[in-house]
């Protein structure tokens, strides 16, 4: 989706201001926000895919107005509504109005620390050979997928060179979509500053993004 | 586009982050937790184990230790360049965020930068949730399109011969620079290097403290 989100190049945001000594919450409610959203991945059992999509998919206005936490919020009202564990009008009210959602997993304490020291491998066995080599130059495909999507505008319709290979992963466009992880090989595609920018970038610039193989096309 | 209805809260034009947004806010997580327990779906005890494990032990002092032993220990620094997931998981990080890592080396002809320029894509096991401005518009809009500008922000000059490297995190692989190794550092050991080791240093917004700018 060409969200607001996809920020890569867009002009007018101004200088980057780093926090000296930034907490790693600014208040108590961006920790529980934070914990909220980690805790209830299980009861859930969404991926992190469909959890991108429900920050990334609202108005321009919506997402750049809103604070990273708020974001993060909102897109958990979002995925919790759709799969009826809550209802809008209990988060209207802040109370509960209807019977929790029956044979829903929790978190229990004993297992916060084993489920993030586990985390969530994406690399899949490969079911076919790679279409492309590493040095070799490919073009990304100009698409714009009403969905979610992982390949940047900024390089769409660009040359770049495949640069690593990463095997084959979960390929999150259709992933979070819930019609299975459909794995594909990934790769790093490189660009030279000024494919991406004109000719007047500064030439010693490279810039990579990471690429499923059905983002790219042979030249 | 879909407009939920929850979106469309009392607030929605309001676009300024005033005092009573904030209230707001943090009115409607609380609301929103005790819903959640309520029906069962999340235990407060959970919660305040996940915030205990990203403030007090998942942060960049991790991916500290990692860079110093890379500095002062040449057979872990080859490991670290082949196969960083394994190598990191030496010093028992792992995990959420860093399931697959990959470590980029700066060099006197080449500096490395990471951003995610789509969301928020960080390595949490070695630097433990990002920054504000990392996750902010000004950075994600402008690391790939002007990274000198971006260093200027933060202070830092970097020869004009010196290239840059850019990597957009846009997938599942985490990226983790590794810095040069101050001159002047021969024969510290990885603590005394450890304490030259920025956060920002590991992201490619810094460079490494010089011997001498530590207390």
């Amino acid at each position: 989706m060409d969200g607001a989100h996809d920020m890569g190049g867009a002009k007018g945001f101004g200088p980057v201001v780093p926090e000296p000594n930034e907490p790693v919450f600014h208040g108590e409610w961006e920790r529980r926000a934070f914990a909220l959203t980690v805790a209830m991945s299980r009861p859930g059992g969404w991926n992190i895919d469909m959890s991108r999509f429900a920050r990334e998919n609202r108005p321009p206005e919506d997402y750049l107005s809103k604070s990273y936490f708020q974001i993060w919020l909102a897109g958990l009202e979002t995925l919790m509504i759709e799969r009826g564990l809550v209802t809008s009008e209990e988060i209207k009210a802040g109370k509960v109005l209807s019977p929790p959602k029956p044979d829903v997993k929790t978190l229990p304490p004993q297992d916060v620390v084993p489920t993030i020291r586990r985390g969530a491998s994406t690399e899949r066995t490969a079911t076919s050979p790679a279409l492309f080599a590493v040095g070799e130059t490919v073009r990304m495909k100009e698409i714009h997928p009403q969905t979610h999507t992982r390949l940047p505008q900024y390089v769409r319709g660009h040359l770049g060179t495949i640069e690593l290979n990463h095997g084959c992963h979960v390929f999150a466009d259709l992933n979070s979509l819930g019609v299975g992880e459909n794995p594909q090989w990934l790769y790093t595609v490189r660009f030279d500053g000024p494919e991406l920018w004109g000719k007047d970038t500064d030439p010693t610039l490279s810039i990579s993004v990471d690429a499923w193989e059905s983002y790219l096309e042979r030249v | 586009m879909t407009g939920h209805d929850h979106d469309h809260h009392d607030h929605h034009h309001h676009h300024d982050h005033d005092h009573s947004e904030l209230s707001e806010t943090e009115l409607r997580v609380r609301a929103l937790e005790s819903i959640l327990t309520e029906k069962g779906y999340v235990d407060p005890a959970s919660l305040d184990l996940l915030i205990d494990l990203y403030e007090k032990k998942i942060g960049p002092r991790n991916g500290i230790r990692v860079v110093a032993k890379a500095w002062s220990d040449p057979a872990y620094h080859v490991r670290l360049m082949k196969d960083a997931t394994a190598a990191i998981a030496e010093l028992d990080y792992s995990g959420r965020q860093g399931e697959h890592m990959v470590v980029v080396e700066n060099t006197p002809d080449q500096h490395n930068m990471v951003v995610c320029t789509l969301c928020s894509c960080y390595p949490h096991p070695v630097l433990g949730l990002p920054p504000v401005w990392y996750k902010s518009a000004p950075y994600r809009s402008r690391a790939v399109s002007d990274p000198r500008g971006v260093l200027q922000d933060f202070g830092v000059a970097l020869p004009e011969t010196t290239k840059i490297r850019v990597w957009d995190s846009t997938a599942e692989i985490r990226y983790l620079v590794l810095p040069m190794r101050p001159k002047g550092t021969d024969g510290w050991s990885a603590e005394q290097l450890a304490e030259l080791v920025t956060r920002d240093s590991m992201i490619g917004t810094g460079l490494p403290k010089q011997p001498g700018e530590t207390a």
